[in-house]
């Protein structure tokens, strides 16, 4: 045999081999080595926004002898759908990111094991849904922000009011965000649901005042990327229209040199609260895993790591917050509210009148 | 001879049953497999059964068939742009050669890995009111959606096309100018019916790209604009609604297969072997006294200058503004860290790390899987089932590119928890991404490498066999070398392509292994002039490390393939 010929026989040896290969390397269970029902891994899912100090994932592992293994599955909306898609085959043991706008999809699914973690904080058990399938973890505000400098630059007074948003002195100025392509987009269309329902803004309901942003010169960005960069003027990336909508956090991202002040504002009455829960995945491989780490994101350790980490508020009230989030990036008092369940069940037909209110 | 013959073809025929087998057991399993269980769960009614209601639904629709509109329009746009632009850069940079040629070559190729949100970012930029071309009014056009698309694609013209002119003889065209012909009609008649084989094939796969273009037709295109693969996305993953994702996937697959075979057709007809020189032997030092010479470097820097270097200089010039707006390497120097209060959970140097040793798996796999199948498509059996068979082959390759990601992502999760059989997850391995990445590249490693193979002489191979050369030998000594040119190309092109790939690798990484596309989409999605200067610089560094990779791709062939006169300053 020649060496060529050896060669070709190689490479075609590698080439065939690749199918288990692949299979062999992808069980890839850490050196402890893993008993069948799953083991000393605990698979956690979450949207790719996700994280955690490495040292706060090192002591749960520490103290519960489980290895944690993160898995990331595109955005929230992604998540959410993809848990829902592999009912009784889950991707991993535990989910964490499904919000408040997806949540009745996954629990009606039946894609989840209710599971209450015995210290889960006050302020946090009233937001439980679905009997315990979905756990709130934390949750922060989808507001309109505004540019500050650019208002006082011209001696013109601010929008407080969703109302005001619709005045003539606010024309051409602002940027929302496309519901059915973004999140925060979403979410500030639930705002003005909670806010005017079918009948309120005298009676012209929410698609009413949609028409009347439009009217008054409304810009619709698709991405909060794009609204907030390009269009926003607060961002200093040369957009020119001084409102936007974003997170009552942003306002933390622009603070000045010398950390006294804010440059942008988040306007606080025309919030809506995203809460975002994690929930043991029916069928898991290691739901004993999963309930270990559920109770750990209730638990002090975890939920003061997320405002640093996450940029959310922890659900668990009494965890103690850095101090420029009291300063500069508070969570609105009263914040417009959607019941999950409505949301499940008015969604898509919500999003089809937005449409027809504002563009398409 | 009898036996003879047997003792070669036993041997040969198996050879040629794995060349064919693996590439179709690697794409039935990674692509079609789970493409087509989700679409199959669109048509599933609630109790068990077939419910083909969705079919009616849709197709009755006058939204579906505005979409299916706007997509053609824009693909056709899109890939008609990108070859009329892309001819005279590719003469430019393959037919003559002057310094500086190869950081042109690396340059092209750069747009094509960016990041889509940066791009269309970057774009809206330019577009917007008080942007530089903001007089132009451009702004959620049609218009701005095909720039983009053709700012993307303009290299798979350029360097498609210029793969196979570098090697194209230049006595015919001579020849034809002695005659008396014109330098146009020499080119008409001459050239451009000898590039046709290599222009289908760039259009085909421009075109595909463009029909299903996703996240710069989402940011450019602005409000109400829709084409039928953000439509599947949108009805995916914000409605669950799989049964008018189906529906629009089969369209979609329609539309692709009759643009793959209008493309097919184009190229059967004009297809035949060429008289192929070395590279670079045809290219004739750049000169200002040839009209064609000056004409094509006026389109290039008109091309280049205003298609890839105004949006990127944007780009680059902004990165070297610093979060308190000062200029410097703020931002470069903030890529050692994990961002603006942590906003990721590497730095970027390590996810570059991570994508460059996810782009290694990928690029192995798809050179290997379609490097295979440039072999066997390039063959023309003398069977009619075996040509039709082939046929198909070359067909089926493409398909990846025309299925929306997100139908083949969700078709991941739903098949691949218990793959063959074998008791692992595939989903949840680090594997599933490089394996992602590969099925995207192997179609352009195919339409790379087969123009050239398929150029080639069978007389050439035959007149081997003749004198005795085994068909391994036959490959090596007449195949390889010719399509080894081509294949460092390939090999540059699949490696780039897996260090921009977003869509499939946002689906399915870990957090801690994210790659370079990731991390920088998780930076532009924060607030704060911090995470967007980070964005940027991270964008630079990838694109800087493709030109790079497709510059030493093509230094590395040069130099292998033709020896001495491989050097191009």
């Amino acid at each position: 045999m020649t060496a060529k010929s050896l060669r070709a026989r190689a490479a075609a040896v590698v080439a065939v081999g690749l199918l288990p290969a692949l299979a062999a390397c992808s069980s890839g269970t850490p050196s402890g080595g893993a008993s069948p029902s799953g083991g000393d891994t605990v698979t956690l899912v979450t949207h790719d926004s996700w994280a955690v100090s490495d040292d706060v994932i090192a002591k749960f592992e520490q103290e519960s002898g489980f290895t944690v293994k993160q898995v990331a599955m595109g955005d929230a909306g992604t998540l959410a759908n993809q848990v829902v898609l592999t009912q009784g085959s889950p991707v991993g043991d535990l989910v964490f990111g499904i919000d408040n706008t997806f949540a009745s999809r996954v629990i009606d699914a039946g894609a989840l094991e209710p599971h209450v973690p015995a210290g889960l904080a006050e302020s946090a058990t009233p937001l439980v849904l679905g009997d315990g399938a979905l756990i709130p973890i934390d949750l922060g505000d989808v507001c309109v922000n505004t540019d500050v400098a650019w208002f006082q630059e011209r001696g013109l007074a601010e929008p407080e009011t969703l109302e005001d948003l619709a005045k003539p002195e606010f024309k051409d100025l602002m940027v929302a965000l496309n519901p059915a392509s973004s999140s925060p987009g979403m979410a500030f269309m639930l705002a003005t649901i909670g806010a005017f329902g079918d009948d309120g803004f005298g009676g012209q309901g929410w698609t009413g005042y949609w028409e009347a942003l439009k009217a008054n010169g409304l810009k619709v960005a698709d991405s909060w990327e794009d609204g907030y960069y390009t269009e926003f003027s607060g961002a200093g990336e040369g957009g020119t229209r001084p409102i936007v909508v974003s997170y009552s956090t942003s306002p933390a991202f622009t603070v000045t040199d010398d950390g006294t002040a804010t440059t942008t504002r988040a306007l606080l009455g025309t919030c809506f609260r995203q809460v975002e829960f994690a929930g043991v995945l029916a069928g898991a491989q290691n739901p004993e895993g999963a309930r270990a780490l559920l109770d750990f994101l209730v638990s002090q350790p975890f939920q003061a790591d997320i405002p640093g980490q996450m940029y959310m508020y922890p659900a668990d009230s009494s965890v103690e917050l850095p101090a420029e989030w009291t300063q500069f990036a508070p969570l609105s008092d009263a914040p417009f509210e959607v019941d999950p369940a409505d949301i499940a069940a008015n969604r898509d037909a919500w999003l089809d009148q937005w449409t027809a209110a504002v563009g398409g | 001879m009898t036996r003879a013959r047997a003792a070669v073809s036993a041997p040969s025929a198996v050879w040629w049953g794995v060349a064919v087998l693996l590439p179709l057991a690697f794409l039935g399993v990674f692509f079609a497999w789970p493409a087509v269980t989700l679409v199959a769960r669109g048509f599933l009614a609630e109790g068990g059964g077939v419910d083909l209601g969705g079919l009616r639904d849709v197709l009755g629709n006058p939204r579906t068939w505005r979409l299916v509109g706007t997509t053609l329009a824009q693909a056709t746009a899109g890939s008609a742009a990108s070859v009329l632009l892309g001819l005279p850069v590719a003469y430019l940079l393959y037919r003559t050669r002057f310094p500086g040629r190869g950081l042109l070559r690396g340059l092209v190729t750069v747009p094509f890995v960016l990041p889509t949100v940066v791009v269309g970012v970057a774009f809206r930029a330019l577009f917007q009111t008080g942007g530089l071309l903001g007089w132009a009014h451009l702004d959620g056009t049609f218009v701005a959606v095909v720039v983009a698309l053709v700012f993307f694609n303009v290299s798979v013209v350029v360097r498609t096309v210029g793969g196979l002119w570098e090697r194209l003889d230049p006595r015919a065209e001579q020849a034809a100018r002695a005659l008396g012909a014109s330098p146009a009609r020499a080119f008409r008649t001459v050239t451009l019916p000898a590039l046709s084989p290599a222009l289908a094939s760039a259009a085909a796969v421009v075109f595909l790209f463009c029909a299903t273009a996703f996240g710069v037709v989402l940011v450019l295109g602005g409000l109400g604009y829709g084409t039928v693969e953000t439509e599947i996305y949108r009805r995916t993953t914000q409605f669950l609604d799989l049964r008018t994702a189906a529906v629009l996937s089969i369209l979609q697959l329609l539309v692709v297969t009759l643009a793959l075979w209008v493309a097919g057709r184009a190229r059967a007809r004009r297809e035949r072997a060429l008289h192929l020189e070395h590279e670079d032997v045809a290219a004739h030092r750049w000169s200002v006294r040839s009209v064609p010479d000056v004409a094509a470097a006026v389109a290039t820097s008109v091309v280049v200058g205003g298609l890839v270097v105004l949006p990127l200089a944007g780009l680059v010039g902004r990165s070297f503004r610093g979060p308190d707006g000062a200029w410097g390497l703020a931002n470069y120097r903030a890529l050692g860290t994990t961002g603006g209060r942590n906003a990721l959970a590497v730095t970027v140097w390590e996810a570059l790390a991570n994508s460059v040793r996810t782009a290694l798996v990928a690029t192995v796999i798809a050179v290997v899987v379609g490097g295979l199948v440039a072999l066997v498509v390039s063959r023309r059996p003398r069977a009619r089932v075996a040509r039709r068979a082939v046929g198909l082959l070359d067909a089926v390759v493409m398909l990846p590119l025309g299925v929306s990601a997100v139908t083949v992502g969700f078709g991941f999760l739903i098949t691949l928890d218990r793959p063959l059989g074998l008791d692992v997850d595939l989903r949840t391995s680090g594997l599933l991404v490089p394996i992602a990445q590969a099925v995207v590249a192997v179609p352009l490693v195919v339409r790379t490498v087969l123009p050239v193979l398929r150029a080639i002489d069978p007389r050439l191979r035959q007149a081997a066999s003749v004198l005795g050369a085994a068909p391994g030998r036959v490959l090596r000594d007449v195949d390889l070398p010719i399509a080894l040119r081509s294949l460092g190309l390939a090999i540059g092109f699949a490696f780039a392509v897996s260090l921009g790939e977003f869509g499939a690798t946002a689906f399915l990484a870990r957090p801690d292994s994210a790659t370079l596309p990731v991390v920088i989409f998780r930076l532009i999605g924060r607030p704060g002039a911090e995470n967007y200067g980070m964005a940027l610089a991270a964008s630079v560094v990838l694109a800087v490390l493709t030109a790079v990779v497709m510059m030493l791709a093509e230094r590395l062939r040069g130099d292998r393939a033709s020896g001495a006169a491989g050097g191009e300053f």
